[in-house]
Order: C-alpha cells, then sequence, then structure tokens
C-alpha cells in the first residue's frame, strides 16, 4: 500500500512545488513589472533622480523642523560593535514591535519618558493647554507606521511653525488638506502621510 | 468606540454572509469533479498530472488509506523544507547571502508550515532567502491549506455517503483545490495586491537617502504572491517579521479588508459546501450561524476592551480617545485592529495587523479564547469545518443523553467509536496547550524565553502553546524563541494537527460505511435554533471548563492588578 502510493505523493510534490514555488511567484513577479512596475518595485519616492523612501515606510524625523512620525521600536546593528543592537527607529530592513505588556513596568517608564521629551519639544502647545495625542507616545506595530492621526499631526503645528518661522494658519491648513479620509466613509482611519506632508512642508518653504 | 468602526464589523459580516454561497457551490463542483469553467481551461493540466503520477482519478481510499496518503505526503513535505533551509548559505538566489538556518529552528519551521500553523520563531527579512521564501514557505502554503481542503471534503463524503467503503482519493481533491481554487485566487488577489502598493520584486532592499539626509535600507521581496496564499490559505506567515502590520504587506483600510474577508472566505465556504453535499444548505447555514454567533461575541468585546486607553497612564494627562495604540498602526486604527485579530484567530490564520501581546488584558484573552476553543469559528480552511462537526457530534450526543434516545446526525447513529475518536482529538488539544504551558513555566530553559514578567510572562507561554496546538501561528511576539521553544512548539503543532485529522477521518470512515434513517418525529432537528444554541454552549462550555483555571491565572489577573495599578 504505501509503496503504491510513493510516486503519486513524490510527482505530485515535485509538480506542485514547480508551479506554486517557481513558476507561480516568478510568474506574478514578470507580470507585475510588467503592467505596474513603480508599486511592484515598492512605490518608491524620488527626487531629482534619487531614491528618497517610499511613500508606504515611515522615516525617521528629529529635527523640529518637520512632523515627527510616531515612536518605532526597531532594532539595527551598533555602529561601534556590529554583534550588538541598538534602537534604530524606522530600520526598514527589520521591522520590529515592543511586543510591550499593557502591565510592563518598562511600557510605562517608556511612555513616561517619550511623554517628557514631547513636552520640552513643543514648549507652544502646552502653553496652550493641549493634550498629547496617545499614539505620539505609543510605538507601531510595524516600526515604519508612514501615517498620522489628524490630532496626531496637528498637535505639531505650533513646534514646526516656529521652527520654520512661518504662519501657524499656513502648516495648519497643509496639515489639513493633507488628510486622507476614510474609504467610503467608514472604511479604515483618517490619516496623513508623514514623508509626503514633510515634503510639502519643503516646497511650502521654497 | 466609533460608529465607523460598528459599520466597518457590520460590513465585514455582510460581505462573508454573501461570499458563503457562491464559494460553497463553486467548491463543491471542484471537490466532487462536477463541470466548472475553469476544468475546460486547466483541465489537460490535470488529467497530464494523473498520467505522469500514476494516479487514477475514478479509484477512491478508505480512509485509512486516505490518512496514510496524507501522511505520505507530509513526510516529503518535511524533508523538502528541512532540507532547503539547513542547505540555504550554498543554494542560489540568496542575494543578501544567508546562512543555513539552524537545525532546530529548520524543524520548527518546516513542522509550522506543513501543518499550516506558520509559527514563525524568526523574522522573514533577516532570515531567509527569497529562494526559501518561495520554494520552501510558500509551496507549503499552497498544500497544506489544499490538504485541509481535501481532508475536509472527505469527512463531508463520509457524512453523506451510505454503506460506503471509500471517502475520497486524497491525491485527486489535493490536486484539484490547489489547480481550480487556490492558484486562480492567488493570481487575482496577487494583482489586487500589487495595485494597492505591496511590493511583488526579485530585488532584496532598496536604498534611500531621507528627507533628513538620512539611510534607509528598505527590504523588498515577491511580498505579492506570497501575500495572497498566506490570507486564503489561512496560513498567516507573514514575508516581514511584523507581519500584516508591514506597511508593504498590507498598506492601506482596503487591503485590510480584502485580508480578512480571504482568512473566512473558504471557511466559509465550505459549512455551505457540506450543506449542498447533505443537499439541505439549511444544515449548512446552521452550522455557519452558530460560528458566526461566536465570531461577532469576540469582535465586539475585541473592540471595546482595546477601544480604552491603559489606565496605567491616567497620571500622565495624555489625550487617549485614540484608545490603546501600542502595537498598532494609524491607518487601521482600533476598529480594523481588533477585527483583525479576532478573524484571524477565529480561523486559525495567525497573520496579525497589530501586536496581541500589547493588547490590553481582557482584549488579550479574546484571541487566546478563540484558539482554545479550537479553530473552529470558519476555522482554518478544512480543519475548521472537520473541527466543528466533531463538536456536532458532543452536541447531539448530549442531546440524546437528555431525553434518551441513541444520538443521531444526518440520519446516521452516532455510536460508541465515534464518540471516542471525538474524544480524542478534542481532549488532545487541552492536553499539548496546558501541560506545555506548566513545563514551560517551571522550567529554566522555558523561563528564559518570556519577555515579560507577572502574569503577563504566564500568558505569553500560554499564548504559545495554544497557538501551535491550535495551528494558528499568531504570537504574543515578546517570546524569543529557543531550541526548547521550537522543539516543544513543534511537537505541539504536530499532536494539534494530526490527532484531529486521523480521528476525524476515522469517523468519516465509520459514518460512511453506515446506513441513514429517515428522519422521524422523535429525531432531534439539527438545522434550527436549538441546536445552533446547543453546539455554540457545547464549544464554548467545552473550552470554559478546561481552560478558565488558566485564564485566571493570565489576562484575567493582570487585567486586575491594572486596574490596581500594578506594574511589573
Amino acid at each position: 500500500m504505501v509503496l503504491s502510493q510513493l510516486r503519486p505523493a513524490l510527482v505530485l510534490f515535485l509538480l506542485l512545488s514547480l508551479l506554486t514555488g517557481i513558476v507561480y511567484p516568478l510568474g506574478m513577479t514578470a507580470l507585475s513589472g510588467l503592467i505596474l512596475p513603480d508599486r511592484a518595485a515598492g512605490s518608491l519616492v524620488y527626487d531629482r533622480g534619487r531614491v528618497i523612501g517610499s511613500s508606504l515606510i515611515g522615516q525617521d524625523f528629529a529635527s523640529p523642523r518637520y512632523f515627527h512620525g510616531r515612536p518605532s521600536a526597531t532594532m539595527g546593528p551598533d555602529p561601534r560593535d556590529s554583534s550588538k543592537t541598538v534602537a534604530t527607529p524606522y530600520n526598514a530592513a527589520a521591522s520590529l514591535a515592543s511586543n510591550a505588556g499593557p502591565t510592563s513596568k518598562a511600557l510605562l517608564d517608556r511612555v513616561t519618558a517619550t511623554t517628557n521629551v514631547l513636552k520640552l519639544e513643543n514648549p507652544e502647545a502646552m502653553a496652550r493647554g493641549w493634550r498629547i495625542p496617545v499614539e505620539l507616545v505609543m510605538t507601531s506595530a510595524s516600526g515604519l507606521d508612514p501615517d498620522l492621526s489628524p490630532e496626531g499631526a496637528l498637535f505639531q503645528v505650533l513646534r514646526v511653525a516656529r521652527a520654520r518661522g512661518l504662519d501657524e494658519e499656513r502648516i495648519r491648513h497643509l496639515v489639513l488638506t493633507s488628510i486622507r479620509q476614510p474609504l467610503l466613509g467608514f472604511l479604515g482611519e483618517p490619516h496623513v502621510n508623514v514623508l509626503a506632508l514633510n515634503r510639502a512642508l519643503d516646497r511650502l518653504a521654497q | 468606540m466609533t460608529l465607523s468602526g460598528w459599520i466597518t464589523i457590520a460590513v465585514f459580516f455582510l460581505c462573508v454572509v454573501a461570499i458563503t454561497r457562491p464559494l460553497g457551490g463553486f467548491l463543491k463542483r471542484v471537490l466532487e469533479g462536477e463541470r466548472h469553467g475553469l476544468a475546460r481551461l486547466l483541465g489537460p493540466l490535470e488529467r497530464g498530472t494523473y498520467r505522469l503520477a500514476g494516479i487514477d482519478p475514478n479509484r477512491e481510499q478508505s480512509w485509512s488509506h486516505y490518512a496514510l496518503a496524507v501522511i505520505l505526503f507530509k513526510i516529503f513535505c518535511f524533508i523538502a523544507v528541512y532540507v532547503l533551509l539547513r542547505l540555504q548559505g550554498v543554494l542560489p538566489f540568496n542575494p543578501s547571502g544567508l546562512g543555513a538556518v539552524a537545525p532546530d529552528l529548520a524543524y520548527n519551521t518546516a513542522v509550522s508550515f506543513l501543518t499550516n500553523t506558520n509559527w514563525q520563531s524568526y523574522g522573514g527579512e533577516t532570515t531567509l532567502s527569497p529562494l526559501s521564501q518561495m520554494l520552501a514557505l510558500t509551496v507549503q502554503n499552497f498544500v497544506s491549506a489544499a490538504a485541509g481542503i481535501a481532508i475536509a471534503a472527505a469527512v463531508m463524503r463520509g457524512f453523506v455517503r451510505r454503506s460506503a467503503s471509500t471517502i475520497g482519493n486524497f491525491w485527486v481533491d489535493l490536486l484539484r483545490v490547489t489547480l481550480y481554487v487556490l492558484l486562480p485566487g492567488c493570481v487575482v488577489l496577487t494583482l489586487f495586491f500589487v495595485l494597492e502598493g505591496v511590493p511583488q520584486t526579485l530585488a532584496t532592499a532598496a536604498s534611500a537617502l531621507t528627507l533628513e539626509g538620512g539611510h534607509q535600507s528598505i527590504a523588498l521581496g515577491p511580498v505579492a504572491s506570497q501575500e495572497a496564499i498566506k490570507m486564503l490559505g489561512t496560513n498567516g506567515g507573514g514575508y516581514f517579521n511584523v507581519n500584516s502590520a508591514h506597511p508593504f504587506e498590507n498598506p492601506n483600510a482596503l487591503t485590510n479588508f480584502v485580508q480578512m474577508l480571504c482568512i473566512f472566505a473558504l471557511g466559509a465556504g465550505l459549512t455551505n459546501m457540506f450543506g449542498r453535499m447533505i443537499g439541505q444548505e439549511k444544515q449548512g447555514w446552521a452550522i455557519f450561524s452558530a460560528m458566526a454567533a461566536l465570531f461577532l461575541i469576540g469582535a465586539g468585546v475585541l473592540y471595546w476592551s482595546e477601544a480604552h486607553a491603559n489606565p496605567l497612564f491616567a497620571s500622565l494627562g495624555l489625550d487617549g480617545t485614540l484608545g490603546n495604540m501600542e502595537g498598532k498602526e494609524t491607518r487601521f486604527g482600533i476598529a480594523a485592529s481588533a477585527l483583525f485579530a479576532t478573524v484571524t484567530t477565529d480561523a486559525s490564520c495567525g497573520a496579525v495587523n497589530a501586536m496581541h501581546e500589547s493588547f490590553l488584558p481582557l482584549g488579550g484573552m479574546v484571541p487566546l479564547i478563540n484558539m482554545m476553543l479550537g479553530e473552529v469559528i470558519f476555522g482554518g480552511v478544512g480543519s475548521g469545518l472537520y473541527g466543528f462537526l466533531l463538536f456536532a457530534l458532543i452536541a447531539v450526543f448530549m442531546a440524546g443523553l437528555m431525553v434518551g434516545r441513541t444520538p443521531e446526525y444526518l440520519g446516521k447513529k452516532i455510536e460508541a467509536r465515534e464518540i471516542k475518536m471525538t474524544m480524542l482529538a478534542v481532549l488532545c488539544l487541552p492536553l499539548v496547550m496546558l501541560g506545555f504551558t506548566a513545563l514551560a513555566v517551571v522550567l529554566p530553559a522555558g523561563l528564559s524565553a518570556l519577555s515579560a514578567s507577572g502574569p503577563h510572562g504566564f500568558s505569553e507561554a500560554l499564548y504559545a502553546y495554544t497557538s501551535a496546538a491550535a495551528n494558528n501561528g499568531s504570537a504574543f511576539a515578546g517570546l524569543t524563541a529557543n531550541s526548547f521553544w521550537n522543539v516543544t512548539l513543534g511537537i505541539g503543532m504536530m499532536i494539534g494537527r494530526f490527532f484531529v485529522i486521523i480521528p476525524a477521518l476515522a469517523i468519516a470512515g465509520s459514518m460512511a460505511a453506515k446506513k441513514t434513517a429517515a428522519p422521524t418525529p422523535g429525531t432531534f432537528p439539527t438545522d434550527n435554533g436549538l441546536f445552533i444554541a446547543l453546539v455554540a454552549g457545547v464549544i464554548v462550555i467545552v473550552g470554559g471548563l478546561t481552560f478558565l483555571p488558566a485564564l485566571a491565572l493570565g489576562p484575567i489577573v493582570e487585567h486586575l492588578a491594572m486596574l490596581h495599578g500594578t506594574t511589573y
């Protein structure tokens, strides 16, 4: 019985491997590259012929002149000692979440520290009594979240306006016009793509 | 909680209802060898394969031969994946020069993918070459899903046939499902995903100079083609470490919606196929309704839990209206994350678009309970249906005991042999889930892998073995699996798969041999609300009684600690 089934098992395994493991992925790669080349290649964004990122992948912004994305838990190799890893926000070569549990003391300490940094970075917002939206102190699931909620972006308007010496209303207008609304009015959350927003900001300044 | 969030859940459920009937009809035509459009296109390929493999498609197998064919095929799968991963360093198409996968990890991964679990003790983009992803893993995504559906079809035949000795031919079922259901579905899905921004390229990385002048290396690959089968086959193994939370795997709310729909599609369709096979679609809808009720309760509880901000942060003066956003993506928000987590653990998929470990304690308990109930809420493709039928047998058995009649299901008498086999399958899962958890939380090798302490650490261990035995594959992903975990999780996954498959096929064999009795006024009907409530009750009570003590030690005590302001 077993012997008579060996041939079907082996032949079917090899054929299905060929079909689903080689023909299917390579065929789809060729077809996608032909009809949707930009998207198949990762929705890369170019500036003067140079890749400056992907419209789907968040970047690390630290300067007060730019809107900052959400905290990222990604790690990367330590430049001083490659056998160790150090916090490397928005490392798109190795996605990672904090995986901190809800009662983790480390999470509470981290959130407290991030909150204090945000308070220092955004004195104008604090002076007006604005509360920090919770997403700005909570790491995303991918560590590469390209978006902010409208609240998360609007909270940073005063800081960006000050750092750029621009009128607050112009920046706020830019944020409001960058909001992508849910599909059909309910699917997904309103959000702002941080890289697109910051590029628009640079164009505004020119 | 928002109105649009509840609308998302409602619209999603209506879409599942809408696709169930057409998919059920198509699945039946494919698996019963009836005429359908794709057979005209791909028929020559099917017949050519039979000739090459020496298969007579008209020759059927008894249940034991069917089971033997399944096991033989799985042995080939294991050897192939293990060897491919161990030799990764010397095999071609490995542009990043990744080395061989360690023996315990290769073993764990091979078992994980051949059992349709897709537990991943590794990060895809940093461990596996494109060749390994395609030839080792994508293949298993297809064939483990196809095998699940094939077995479900064989079990259905057992319930339908009268005085028969065979339940179908595994090779024929396997090939037909792959050729006519999974492959065509995945071709369409891949193109849709690419259109929405999922990469499909042989390049492994792009290098970018960021706006602030930094360097960003962006991992790429043939993602879309793997994404399609990952969802449709309820596999759940991601191309990237963070799975469907990665913007390249799941770029927007629409792809997210389609991915959730794909997870439930075939499982829901199979309930209708079962109804059609019996000749009473109502029987299929009864099963669907019991599953749907359990699904909707889970989705509601999880959404309610995550819509709250973590009370431990109350003193920081944050604006918590967005809810518990730790480990969630902005584009999905709370509702779509909660819904995804419910769907993926109802259906033994295991893909995640938010980190279950960072859910609030009661929120994290919902996925855990979904898996503990045995993955029968639509369930993994195929495995959900045959798993559910085992619970249906217990339900009619209990109803029979209550009124003192020999229990019957679909006109067949349920006797000692069937109930013994059912209990074997139903009891194996808790034994693995609770037994290994107990072992892991007392042994140093088990404890050293946990990232959390206190009750959350216990939940992390419990979640891992529950996920493995239920063949789900999602995780409280703070766990860093070492060789102790890789080996024990591998054992758990195998027991969870084969100690359900073999009893289910054995029951199919003995049911097929029975005669069918015509319904009498004393027959307990299995297509009405009473049956739906009874079988849903059986599922919850069996799961509840078994797991309540463990849940009390994990998420429940953590919830109380959180309200009390305790951290660990």
